[in-house]
This record gives C-alpha cells, structure tokens and sequence, in this order.
C-alpha cells in the first residue's frame, strides 16, 4: 500500500539551523502548520522578536520529535530486559533446548531457586516455540517468494499500465487487510479447504519414510485435523508476506535501466532469457532483502498464528498438518494464563520469549535493510512492511 | 540469433542458462520456454488475486447473510449484539493515534528531512527502522507492564494510543522525510534568494507540495492502526460501553478484539458478531486505501511536471 519509493536523495537541501532573519517578509493567514512545528502565525512585521523565537524554538521542537523513536526504542529494550532478569537466571541456557512447557502447579508452593521465585514444579523450554517460529515462517517464504517475484516481473515487463495499476491495488489490500481477518478467512475457509481438500490426499500418496513422513498426517491414523496447524499458518502467512515481497521486487525491477534489458533483447534472447541475464542479476539483492523483510513480518505475526496453529506448548510437530505454536503466538495466547502465576515467574517468561523473538527479527530486518540499501538508494516500506 | 545470446553468455560467464540457451537449444524451445515462463507469471497474478476475492467475499458472504443495520447502533451485550461501542472506540483509537503518531511522525520526518543531512543522523534514521522492526506483540507486553501496571493507568486510552503511535511512528517519519526531500532544492534557493526566514520558506514553500505524501502517509499509518489486536489485548483491554473519554483505568472496545473474540465461537451471535466486525474492518481499510490512491492521484494529475521530479508513488509510474 503506497510504497514511496524513490528515495531521492538530496544532500544538498539542508537549511541551516536557525538562520539569520533578513528583515521581514510577507506575513499571511495562519497555515495548515504540522503539528509540533510549533510555529505560531507569522504576526506582523512590526514585531521580529516574536518572529525570532518561532525561528529559534521551531528546529529544537522538531528535534525532540526525531529523537523520540530512538527514546521509545532504549525504553522498551530496558524493560524487556528488567522483567525477563528473573526468568533468564530461572531457565538459563536450557531454555532453548527443552521441550515442555509447565507453569507449575496453580496451588503448589512458592519455593525459592537460586533466589528466584517460583511455583514447585515450574518448568519451561523455548525449543518447540522456535522451531515452530522458523517452519511456519520457512513455509511461508517458500510459497511468497516465487508468487512475489512472478508477479512484480509480469506487472513490470509485460502488463500495460492500467491494469498493473489493478494488480498493485490488489497488492494495496492485502497489505492493508487486518491480520485478524486473515485469521477469521484462515479458520472458517482456507483451514477447511485445505484439510479436505488438499491436505488429505497428499497424506494419504506420502510413503512412511524419512522426510516424506512430515508430510503425512499425524499419529497412526494419518490424520490431518480439520483446518488448523502448521500447514495453514504457513500459507497465510505466505498470503500476508507476498504483497510485501511483490510491491518492493516491483519497485526495484522498475529501476533497473530499460537500455540494459532492450539490449540483451537486441542481442536476441527471448524476453525470459533477458530477465534472467539482465533483470534479475540487476536486483538480486534487492530480492533477498525484500524477501527477509517478509520473513521479519512472518516471524513476528502474532494473532492469525494464534488463532490458527492449535497452540500446542512443549512438543513440536512431527507433520504438516499437525498443530504448533510460535514464539509471538504463545505471548499473546498464554499471557492470560500467566497472570495467575503468583511468583510472576511466567509473566517474566513472556518477557524472554519477547527478547527472543526481538533478536531473531532484529536480525531479520536489518539485514534485509543492509542488503536493499547496497544496491539501490529505494526506501524500503517502513512500518508494519505495508 | 544463438550469436547474440553467445556474446552475453561470455560476459556473464556465472550464467550456466544463458549458455546453455545459446550453445543447444533450437528457437523454437526458447519460445517455449519464454512462453512457459511468462505463463507461470501470470499464474502468480492468479495467485495474488485469488486470497483478496476469497477473503472479501468469503467475510462479505458471512456477515451480509446475517446483517442487522442495528449493528451499527446498539452496543454489545452478552456473547452477541451490536458493535456500536468497538465502532466508537476503534475511531477514537485513530484519533488519538492520528494526533500523537502524527505530530512526533511528521515533525521527526521534516527534522530528519531540513535540518539533518542524509549523511548524518544514522542513529536517528537507524532506530526508527529497527523500531519499525519490533514486532507488535512485543510492544504490546512492554506496554502492558509498564503503562498498565507500572504507572497505574490501568486497561486505557492513553496505553492503547501510545502503544500503536509507536508502532506506526517510523512509518510515519519515513513517508514525511521522503515526501519533504522530493521537494525540488529550487524552491528553497529561491526563498532564501528573496529573503525568506528558513522557517517560512518550510511552512509556505516546502510543506505545500509535500502536504499530500504526508497525508498519504499518516492514512497509511491509520490503517495498519485499525488493523492491529495484539498490543491492545493487554492495552486497551475490553469494554461493552462506548469510551468515556477518561484517558487511564478506562477500558476501550475495538472491533478486532470482536473478530479475535468470536472467530470460534460455538454460537451463531457470537459468529455473527465476528463476521460483523470483520466487515467493518475490511470496509474501514478499503476506505482508508482508497482515500490514501485518490489523494496521490489527484495531487499526480494536477502536477504533471512534479511526478517526475519528486518520484512520489511508483505504482502509476512508467517503466521508463
């Protein structure tokens, strides 16, 4: 949805902070001023002092505003970290190795390990929560990519203008579509569709060998549930990431300079063959990097993988089609539960799977954002990757 | 033919293909490829269009078969009802995010735009793309355990505000620096040239032109506000009654917690509600699309010459 692109770059257009009044210029009606500029109306000319406090004022007001997500991003960082302390010394490294996850019982005792308190019994491992962050998100890239870069190169090479226009709207919408609805369509539509329709038979042709076996149903009786599971998570997710993927391949094939691929036409490749040779190799890059910026949505999704994978805490799935949970998805989800945790011990360890899921999309975004910016000066769509 | 495909082959000696294309094939199989290939495209067109129908129509089908205009009037009650209170309360969040993200967005982005140059400031620039980078659930937990619980606010507008203004606030910077940037260097030679103050130059000559990316912007940023469930769940917390207008231990209704809430449900109200809410939705983010295309196309339309200085809005640009 209105990627702005083109970032154009202008090293030279930098007034200076505050510069010299040079006498009084025109004084008109109060404008749309953006707020927090905080300039007031110009007064009349008469009066430069006031002139040269907006002058003066305006830059510093502005310059708190441009620090601010900086602020924001120290302060949450802080927080994190201060509340996930008790469950990073409670869970140590064996956090990211173990598969189960018990709260402890609800009215066992308060006991005290290693100075850190905790219901008798309490017991956590992140393992399962990973390894379903990084299938769900891998199935989701694997079907995105080809779709994303099929479409931004038949929209940018063959399509005429106004029906690209079309495409890009179709892009626009699903970018813009909540994640929400995506989990509503997921569960009353797709889910059923694919267990009755796809899932089923592709169990049923699988052999019971290793690798293939993942994609036979779950447990003895080949099952593959009714609409909920890694499967389903992986697609839409794919669904959510491809408008990500498509928009930014589009925006970058548009800069590759047309002289290059209307030679290797004139050479006389094929059309195919020119956007392999040249088109392609032009934004590689680029495509990765739009690609880990999809895979950073993808990892960090939250409400439509709750709402779809079945959570299922501290096992992680021996099928496609059997039901998981991720990192983001079990935040959401048991956050509730661990408001019962008298010792706050849970709570603390929502905050860790926080971190967690904060360093591996930290890593994802930025570097996707590394990768675009060696290539090209393109603005990447900041924000929810919209 | 094969000649010229045999020239590039050399200068790309890391292309297998292309010279695989040249050394063997007849044409007539690089037709078929090229044919095979651009068909395989125009299947992920059909890929692409396929969830947006599915979805509008599937959530339209769902809720229109069961509509009530009284949805739109009535407030929610038990496991059913009307959607009048996550109505209100979904529009008072937009407000709210429109003024606070809005302010700190776009003077941020006309700081980031005038007074920094593009070769300074990369902590600034940095920061506010690896916030944009934080996935929501987790902005929603730190809002949760510092705004609710450790200040006191409780379940709230303002936690609920704060929340998704961070969450948009990069979006916001960045639409406003790039809008403000494509602003030709001329015109600010010319004020000064006249001896304008800097900060008039920005209000009458800068700020105008770019008015419309801006804008643009922030409606983009409202619609990814509108969408969002996870940092309200533990923000906003839930509310049968419309907003009070209390700013803390008043908790707001939304629609996507109505959609999160009966997506399951087992009975038919609570389905209702959810495919009743989701089409809201749908039609809120529709609107907010079609207003954010209408503007860059209106502002395109009477500035012809602008479109190619300022580079605004690829979509309509030519391949050229």
């Amino acid at each position: 949805m209105a990627t702005v692109t083109d970032d154009t770059v202008t090293t030279d257009t930098v007034t200076g902070d505050a510069s010299p009044a040079r006498g009084p210029s025109g004084a008109g009606p109060p404008d749309p001023v953006p707020p927090g500029s905080g300039g007031p109306p110009p007064p009349p000319p008469s009066s430069p002092s006031a002139w040269w406090r907006a002058e003066r004022v305006m830059p510093h007001g502005l310059r708190v505003a441009a620090w601010l997500p900086l602020v924001a991003l120290v302060l949450i960082l802080v927080a994190l970290v201060w509340k996930a302390m008790p469950a990073i010394r409670f869970n140590g490294f064996g956090f990211f190795s173990r598969s189960v996850w018990d709260l402890g019982g609800a009215y066992s005792p308060i006991v005290s390990t290693g100075g850190i308190r905790h219901p008798q019994g309490a017991t956590y491992g992140a393992w399962p929560l990973i390894v379903g962050t990084l299938q769900s998100s891998f199935i989701a890239l694997l079907l995105a990519v080809p779709v994303g870069v099929g479409t931004a190169l038949i929209v940018v090479e063959k399509l005429p203008a106004r029906l690209s226009q079309a495409i890009g709207f179709f892009l626009e919408v699903l970018a813009g579509i909540p994640s929400v609805v995506y989990g509503l369509w997921g569960f009353v539509t797709l889910g059923p569709f694919l267990a009755h329709h796809v899932a089923q038979h592709v169990a049923n042709v699988m052999p019971n060998v290793p690798v293939l076996d993942f994609f036979r149903g779950v447990g003895p009786h080949n099952t593959v549930g009714n609409g909920t599971g890694l499967l389903v998570v992986g697609v839409v997710l794919a669904v959510m990431i491809l408008p990500i993927i498509a928009a930014t391949t589009r925006d970058l094939l548009r800069q590759v300079p047309r002289a290059s691929v209307e030679g290797a036409v004139a050479l006389g490749m094929t059309d195919t063959e020119a956007a392999r040779a040249v088109t392609i190799p032009w934004v590689r890059s680029g495509i990765i990097g739009a690609s880990v910026l999809g895979l950073g949505r993808a990892l960090g999704e939250t409400i439509a993988v709750a709402m779809l994978s079945g959570v299922i805490l501290g096992q992680t799935t021996t099928s496609l089609y059997g039901n998981m949970t991720t990192i983001a998805a079990t935040i959401v989800s048991e956050l509730d539960a661990a408001f019962n945790d008298v010792s706050g011990l849970a709570v603390s360890v929502m905050a860790e799977l926080g971190l967690v899921l904060l360093v591996i999309t930290l890593i994802a975004n930025v570097g996707a954002r590394l990768l675009v910016r060696r290539v090209s000066t393109t603005a990447l769509p900041v924000g929810r990757g919209v | 033919m094969p000649r010229g495909a045999a020239l590039s082959a050399e200068r790309r000696p890391d292309d297998r293909r292309a010279a695989a294309a040249a050394a063997g094939s007849s044409l007539r199989r690089r037709r078929f490829t090229d044919r095979l290939t651009w068909s395989a495209a125009g299947l992920c067109l059909v890929l692409v269009a396929i969830p947006v129908l599915s979805i509008v129509i599937g959530i339209v089908g769902r809720a229109v078969g069961n509509w009530h205009w009284s949805v739109l009037t009535t407030n929610t009650s038990g496991n059913g009802g009307g959607l009048l209170n996550a109505i209100v309360g979904t529009l008072v969040l937009m407000l709210g995010v429109a003024i606070v993200a809005g302010a700190v967005g776009i003077a941020g982005g006309i700081y980031l735009a005038e007074y920094l140059p593009s070769d300074r400031g990369h902590l600034l620039r940095g920061a506010s793309e690896v916030l944009s980078g934080v996935p929501s659930i987790v902005l929603g937990y730190v809002g949760y355990v510092v705004l609710v619980v450790a200040f006191h606010w409780g379940y709230s507008l303002l936690a609920a505000v704060i929340v998704l203004s961070i969450l948009v606030v990069p979006y916001v910077t960045k639409t406003t620096e790039v809008a403000i940037s494509g602003v030709p260097t001329s015109y600010r030679e010319g004020a000064e040239a006249l001896g304008m103050r800097s900060g008039y130059t920005l209000r009458k000559l800068v700020m105008r032109p770019a008015l419309p990316g801006i804008a643009t912007g922030l409606i983009v940023a409202l619609a990814i506000a509108v969408g969002e469930t996870a940092p309200l769940l533990f923000t906003a917390g839930v509310s049968s009654k419309s907003p009070t207008g209390a700013l803390t231990h008043s908790p707001v209704g939304y629609l996507t917690y109505y959609v999160y809430n009966g997506f399951n449900a087992s009975t038919k109200p609570g389905q209702i509600q959810a495919a009743d809410a989701a089409l809201i939705l749908l039609v809120l983010v529709l609107l907010l699309i079609v207003i954010a295309r209408v503007l860059v196309a209106v502002t395109q339309r009477y500035s012809p010459d602008r479109r190619q200085r300022m580079g605004r809005a690829p979509t309509v640009k030519a391949p050229t």
